[in-house]
C-alpha cells in the first residue's frame, strides 16, 4: 500500500560524514566531511561510528540553523549489535529517539517514519538517517579486519559513512517527499552473504513495481530511480527482472544504484559498495544537492536491505531482504 | 639441496591448490576447508603416508595445515605404542604443540601492539 | 518473476570464480610460503643442531611469527585476497586466523576479548585436528591389538 503525504514534508538538509577510504568515492565531493581517521580519534570502531553519526546530524542541523533543542525526533539505525552506535549517539544528541533496523534500507525507512510524524503535526523538525562503519560491521557479519579470506567478485565493500536528513514541514524551495512505499520482506532463496546484491534485487524489484503500479506511473515519469546498495551485479539482476516484466531498454538508463557507482570502477571493491551508510550518504548529499540544483524534478529512492544476521547465516537460513522507497519531487 | 626447495615448493603448492578447489568448486568457507585438510592429514598419518611425504618434501609437507593433523596423530600413535590406550589421549599434543603455542603467544603479543585497520592497499 | 526463474537469471548473471587463475595463484603463493619454510628449517638445521625430523617445530613457530607481523601490518589480508588458499592453507594462515581475531577483539579487553575470541576462527581446526587424531589413533590401536596391522 503506497503512502501519499498530503502535506509533502521537505528534505531540508542532509549531513553526510564519511571515512578515509570514501575519499575514493565518486560522490565524495558532495559529502560534508571526509575524515582521515576511520575511528574519528576515538578508542574503538564503535565509538568512532557514534561520533560519525553525531557529526552528520550536526551538519544537517547547521545548514538550516537549527539547534538540538529544535529537533522533535531522531530516527535512525546501524548494523552493529543492537544498534549500539546509534543508541549512544542518541544519548549524546539528547533528542527523543526511536532506533530502526531495516539493515541497509534504514536510510529510507527512517525518513518514512519522520515524514509520518511531520504529516501528523507531531514534528516540526526530525532527523532521519543511517550509518555504517566498515571495521565494526565486517567483524560482526564476516571476519576480523586482518583475516586473509578471499572475497569473491560478487562481494561488496561496506562503506564507512553516516547520512542524516533534516525533515521538516513543506517548503517550496526544498525537495519534498510526496509518497512512500514500505517494502515486504522478500526471500528468493539466496543464501550467500558474499552475494548480497542477488539477494536484494528481488526486494527492490517488488517495491519499485508496487510503487509504480499504485501511483499509476511508469519508470519514465521519473528523472532517476536510485537504489541503495545492490552493487553492479545486483543492479544487473534488477534490470534483468524489469526487462522480463516488459520494461523497455531505454527506460533502464533511468535506473541507477548508489552502491554500484560509489567507488567508481575500482576492482578492489569487487561488486561495489554496501552498508547502511552507502544509500544514506548518497541520498542525503548527492541526490538532495542535485535536486536543489534543478537536475532532477522527480526521483524515486529505493533503499535496499539484507535482513540477515551472522546467526541466521550459520544456521543455514536463506537471506530475506527488504526495500523501502520514497518519491521526492522538486518544484 | 636446491631440489629440496623445489620439492617443498611443488608439494606445498599442490596442497594449497587442493584447498583452493575445495573453496571455489566445493563452495566451502575457509574454516570448512582448513578443517577438512586437517582431518585428511590425520588420516594420512594413520595410514603411515604422511611421514614419507615429509621426508620427500620437507617444509612442503610440514608447513601446510595438513601437517597439524599429522603431528597430532603422530604423537597419539607414538604414545599409544608405549602406554596403550591411555596414550592416545596423553600423546596428542606431544609433537605438535609448537604451532598452537606459537599462535597463542603471538596472538597475544599481536593484540598488544597492533590495531585493526580497514585499509585496502 | 518466480523464484526458480530468478535463480536461473542469477546463475546467468553471476560470474563464476576464475578457477584457473585462482588455482595458479594458490599454487605459486602456497609453494612460495613452503619454500620459505624450507629455508627456515634449513637455518635451524645448520645453526641450531636440529635434524630434518625435528626442525618442523621451530619452523612452524617461526612461520607463525612472520604471520603475526604481516597480519598486524594489514598485509596478510591482501595476500589472502590475492592467493586464496595459497595463504590460508599454510600454517601462516592458521596463525593469521588466531592473530587477526586477537587483534580485532582487543577492544573488549585482554580476558573477554582476546582470551575469549582467540580461537574464534581457528578453533574448528584445532577441534577437528584433535578429534580426528583421536579416532585415527584409536582405530590403529584397535587394529594393532587384534593383530591386523603392526605399529
Amino acid at each position: 500500500m503506497v503512502i501519499v503525504f498530503q502535506s509533502k514534508p521537505s528534505l531540508l538538509a542532509g549531513g553526510v560524514v564519511a571515512g578515509p577510504l570514501e575519499n575514493r568515492s565518486i560522490f565524495s565531493q558532495y559529502f560534508d566531511s571526509v575524515y582521515d581517521d576511520e575511528r574519528w580519534q576515538m578508542k574503538t570502531n564503535e565509538q568512532g561510528h557514534r561520533k560519525m553519526i553525531e557529526e552528520a546530524c550536526e551538519f544537517a542541523m547547521k545548514k538550516m540553523g537549527v539547534q538540538k533543542g529544535d529537533i522533535n525526533y531522531l530516527m535512525g539505525g546501524d548494523l552493529v549489535n543492537q544498534m549500539t552506535p546509534t543508541n549512544f549517539a542518541a544519548r549524546d544528541l539528547e533528542i527523543p529517539f526511536i532506533g530502526l533496523f531495516s539493515a541497509c534500507a534504514t536510510s529510507v525507512s527512517s525518513v518514512i517514519i519522520a515524514c509520518l510524524l511531520t504529516e501528523l503535526g507531531a514534528a516540526n523538525f526530525s532527523l532521519a538517517g543511517a550509518s555504517s562503519q566498515h571495521n565494526a560491521i565486517e567483524r560482526q557479519f564476516r571476519y576480523p579486519i586482518n583475516y586473509g579470506a578471499q572475497k569473491p567478485q560478487t562481494a561488496q565493500w561496506t562503506v564507512t559513512a553516516a547520512g542524516y536528513a533534516l525533515i521538516g514541514k513543506h517548503r517550496e524551495e526544498y525537495p519534498s517527499i510526496e509518497a512512500a512505499t514500505i517494502g515486504k520482506s522478500v526471500d528468493y532463496g539466496m543464501d550467500d552473504p558474499f552475494h548480497m546484491g542477488a539477494a536484494m534485487a528481488p526486494a527492490a524489484f517488488q517495491t519499485i513495481q508496487s510503487h509504480l503500479q499504485q501511483r499509476n506511473q511508469k519508470i519514465y515519469h521519473y528523472d532517476l530511480i536510485l537504489t541503495g546498495d545492490l552493487g553492479q551485479l545486483g543492479l544487473k539482476l534488477l534490470k534483468g527482472m524489469l526487462v522480463e516484466n516488459g520494461v523497455k531498454n531505454e527506460e533502464l538508463t533511468l535506473l541507477r544504484d548508489a552502491g554500484a557507482e560509489f567507488y567508481g570502477q575500482d576492482e578492489a571493491f569487487q561488486s561495489g559498495a554496501s552498508g547502511a551508510g552507502c544509500s544514506a550518504a548518497v541520498f542525503f548529499s548527492y541526490v538532495i544537492q542535485q535536486m536543489r540544483a534543478g537536475s532532477y524534478k522527480r526521483v524515486l529512492l529505493v533503499a535496499t536491505g539484507a535482513l540477515l544476521s551472522p546467526l541466521s547465516y550459520q544456521q543455514g537460513e536463506t537471506i530475506p531482504c527488504t526495500a523501502h522507497a520514497i518519491e521526492i519531487t522538486m518544484k | 639441496m636446491v631440489m629440496t626447495f623445489v620439492f617443498a615448493f611443488i608439494v606445498g603448492g599442490i596442497i594449497c591448490v587442493i584447498g583452493q578447489l575445495l573453496m571455489d568448486v566445493g563452495n566451502l568457507t575457509p574454516g570448512h576447508t582448513l578443517s577438512t585438510l586437517v582431518v585428511v592429514g590425520a588420516i594420512l598419518d594413520g595410514m603411515g603416508l604422511y611421514e614419507p611425504l615429509i621426508n620427500f618434501a620437507g617444509a612442503g609437507a610440514t608447513v601446510p595445515i595438513t601437517s597439524f593433523g599429522n603431528s597430532l596423530t603422530h604423537g597419539a600413535l607414538a604414545e599409544a605404542e608405549k602406554h596403550g590406550l591411555v596414550g592416545v589421549l596423553t600423546g596428542m599434543f606431544e609433537v605438535t604443540s609448537s604451532g598452537i603455542s606459537a599462535a597463542i603467544v603471538f596472538g597475544f603479543i599481536g593484540a598488544l601492539i597492533f590495531r585493526p585497520k580497514g585499509n585496502i592497499d | 518473476m518466480e523464484k526458480e526463474q530468478y535463480q536461473q537469471l542469477e546463475q546467468n548473471v553471476t560470474p563464476k570464480p576464475p578457477y584457473l587463475k585462482n588455482v595458479a595463484k594458490a599454487f605459486f603463493v602456497g609453494g612460495f610460503i613452503c619454500a620459505i619454510g624450507q629455508a627456515v628449517s634449513l637455518f635451524y638445521i645448520i645453526f641450531f643442531n636440529f635434524t630434518e625430523a625435528t626442525a618442523g617445530n621451530p619452523t612452524v613457530a617461526t612461520m607463525v611469527f612472520f604471520a603475526m607481523i604481516l597480519t598486524g601490518l594489514g598485509l596478510y589480508k591482501r595476500i589472502g585476497q590475492f592467493a586464496g588458499a595459497g595463504s590460508a592453507v599454510p600454517v601462516t594462515g592458521f596463525g593469521n586466523a588466531v592473530i587477526s581475531a586477537a587483534i580485532e577483539h582487543r577492544s573488549e579487553g585482554l580476558v573477554l576479548g582476546v582470551g575469549g575470541n582467540l580461537f574464534k576462527l581457528a578453533g574448528s581446526v584445532v577441534l577437528f585436528g584433535v578429534v580426528s587424531a583421536f579416532f585415527v589413533a584409536l582405530i590403529k590401536y584397535i587394529l594393532v591389538t587384534i593383530g591386523v596391522v603392526s605399529w
